[in-house]
């Protein structure tokens, strides 16, 4: 299954200097996010990064003792008109699949999104059967 | 295994007549020889005479901790200066610093007391301790190291910090035990994750001799399974030489080796005498005490006296772990909270860490009490629902056990201040009037 996308959480306090610190952490690292969004709580917030070499990245971070964790993401381009987003929840929601959060971002390959449902494989499939492409991780 | 079997394990009777004999010199040369002593037993109408038996203490006058203060920096010595070896200072947060001086036999009772108590968990002359207690005016650093070289092991005197280092020493050199603050046991133990040390697989330490500091049976078990060691609690305050009495192996309270030390508890409120088994403030008597005595000394720390004979055959009377200093006890919208049943909270949850900070601020006329703890990896989800309801898991467990509402900020790891010494978990921002 390479089209689920290994993306990291990452548990980041809400104060002064600590995102910013954790941007660091991930350079000394050798880290690059190709793409990321920040939930937030009052108190807290929670990295999410699609990285080169998830799983290196991973336990380089670990080692440095930044919280964080493995998270299974599906990815899917965007076609450049109105309503995708609409049809892609519309054919998860008629698989049953639910969305807990989702985002989007625009790299060197044009617009996609990534989405954390409960059951990426299932979603992988679904997808699939309707003609929406999900992407590999090579082709972020 | 007995350090001075005659002495720990004499019969209460004979213990008792012991104390009497000490105690009754001690107050007899004190009031025909000393000023402050002669003018605060004057000014509570007692007289040497009136001590007939050991009870009759309770109607000597409490010493405070003001008291050393008031005279810093000589005015409680009771020696002239050339019987004086040694100095020990520890500051205050407010005030004069506290000085202590001692002797000669001062320094030779407390390393006794100590060595006592290391044979009590088993430290012999086989091991090799690391002291990572501060050397110098505090008094943990020596009086460990003196400690261990008495009973004849061999002593690796590292100190304080460079903690990379110290886990590289304790590997190369076999280290068995370490004296330190628990606080500082469990930054190595933090320290030695980061690194890749695994204390079972790397390291022969075996035991930990931990104070300085109030902790609670949380932190000891959280230690012991992180680094596959026994913990044990080591009490004293400067006052009464340095860390002096430990646990035995039983675990059940720390023995306080009558020879040399009375204790009673009282109520701090009214300074009535508490019996066995009840809480109170601790009143020390030290008996043998010669540059710096201290009699009925109100030494602030709360805790119960275990009067019944521990297993392991010593006959002195235990005291049960520290809960607080009275000193520590915060009130916070006027309920009384001291940090110490804060860590027990936190260390029965196990998706806290092991580090946490305790703020109480001001804001209008309400007290607000904010806790910052660490998480845990494995405690991490991804989503933000989990975090928050972890949160207010974490906020209704306080409120359950302490009465009090707080907010619980949860940190990564590391972004929480660590202690090499003693640890300062608490910040209080009010400004008091
Ligand atoms: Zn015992």
């Amino acid at each position: 299954m390479s089209e689920i996308i290994t993306q990291l959480s990452i548990f980041v306090n809400n104060e002064p200097g600590r995102l910013a610190a954790i941007a660091s952490t991930l350079r000394e690292c050798d880290v690059s996010m190709k793409a990321f969004s920040l939930a937030e709580s009052v108190e807290f917030g929670i990295l999410r990064a699609i990285v080169q070499n998830p799983e290196q990245a991973y336990e380089k971070l670990r080692s440095k003792g930044i919280v964080m964790k493995k998270t299974e993401v599906i990815g899917i381009r965007l076609p450049d008109r109105p309503g995708a987003i609409f049809e892609t929840a519309n054919v998860l929601g008629g698989a049953g699949i639910n969305i807990e959060y989702g985002y989007a971002y625009t790299g060197d390959n044009g617009p996609m999104m990534f989405l954390r449902v409960d059951d990426p494989r299932a979603a992988v499939e679904a997808l699939g059967a309707s003609g929406v492409k999900t992407l590999k991780e090579s082709e972020i | 295994m007995y350090w001075n079997r005659k002495i720990e394990c004499m019969p209460r009777e004979e213990l008792k007549e012991l104390q009497f004999t000490r105690l009754k010199t001690l107050v007899d040369n004190l009031y025909s020889n000393n000023r402050f002593y002669h003018d605060k037993m004057k000014a509570a109408g007692v007289l040497p005479g009136d001590l007939t038996r050991m009870e009759d203490i309770s109607k000597l006058p409490f010493m405070h901790k003001q008291d050393l203060r008031d005279n810093y920096p000589a005015g409680m010595f009771t020696v002239p200066a050339t019987d004086m070896v040694r100095y020990h200072v520890s500051s205050g947060t407010t005030g004069k610093p506290t000085l202590v001086g001692y002797t000669k036999n001062d320094l030779d009772y407390w390393t006794e007391a100590l060595a006592r108590s290391l044979t009590s968990i088993g430290i012999t002359a086989d091991d090799t301790m690391q002291v990572s207690y501060g050397y110098g005016l505090f008094t943990g650093g020596l009086g460990l190291h003196y400690g261990a070289e008495r009973v004849g092991a061999t002593v690796l005197p590292s100190g304080t910090g460079s903690t990379e280092r110290q886990l590289e020493l304790m590997i190369d050199l076999g280290v068995t035990a370490i004296a330190c603050t628990p606080s500082y046991m469990i930054h190595m133990i933090d320290v030695a994750d980061r690194i890749g040390v695994d204390f079972r697989r790397d390291t022969k330490l075996r035991r930990a001799v931990l104070g300085a500091e109030p902790w609670t049976e949380g932190m000891r078990q959280r230690i012991e399974s992180r680094a596959g060691i026994q913990a044990y609690d080591i009490y004293g305050t400067s006052e009464m030489a340095g860390p002096m009495f430990t646990e035995c192996e039983e675990r059940k309270g720390i023995h306080v080796s009558g020879d040399l030390a009375y204790v009673e508890i009282i109520d701090p409120e009214t300074g009535e005498s508490l019996g066995p088994g009840q809480k109170g403030e601790m009143v020390v008597t030290m008996l043998t005490k010669e540059a710096m005595p201290l009699i009925r000394y109100r030494i602030r720390d709360l805790t119960t006296l275990m009067d019944e004979e521990c297993e392991c055959g010593r006959t002195s009377p235990r005291i049960e772990r520290i809960s607080g200093r009275s000193d520590d006890m915060l009130i916070i919208r006027g309920i009384n909270v001291f940090p110490s049943q804060i860590e027990y909270t936190l260390m029965r949850i196990p998706e806290v860490g092991d580090q946490y900070m305790i703020l109480v601020d001001r804001e209008g006329a309400l007290d607000t009490l904010t806790i910052q703890v660490e998480i845990r990896n494995e405690a991490f989800s991804d989503r933000v629902e989990d975090m928050i309801s972890l949160k207010r898991r974490i906020e209704s467990e306080i409120k359950k056990y302490l009465n009090i509402g707080a907010n619980v900020e949860l940190k990564d790891q590391g972004s929480l201040p660590r202690f090499e010494g003693k640890a300062k978990r608490v910040v209080d921002r009010r400004i008091m009037t």
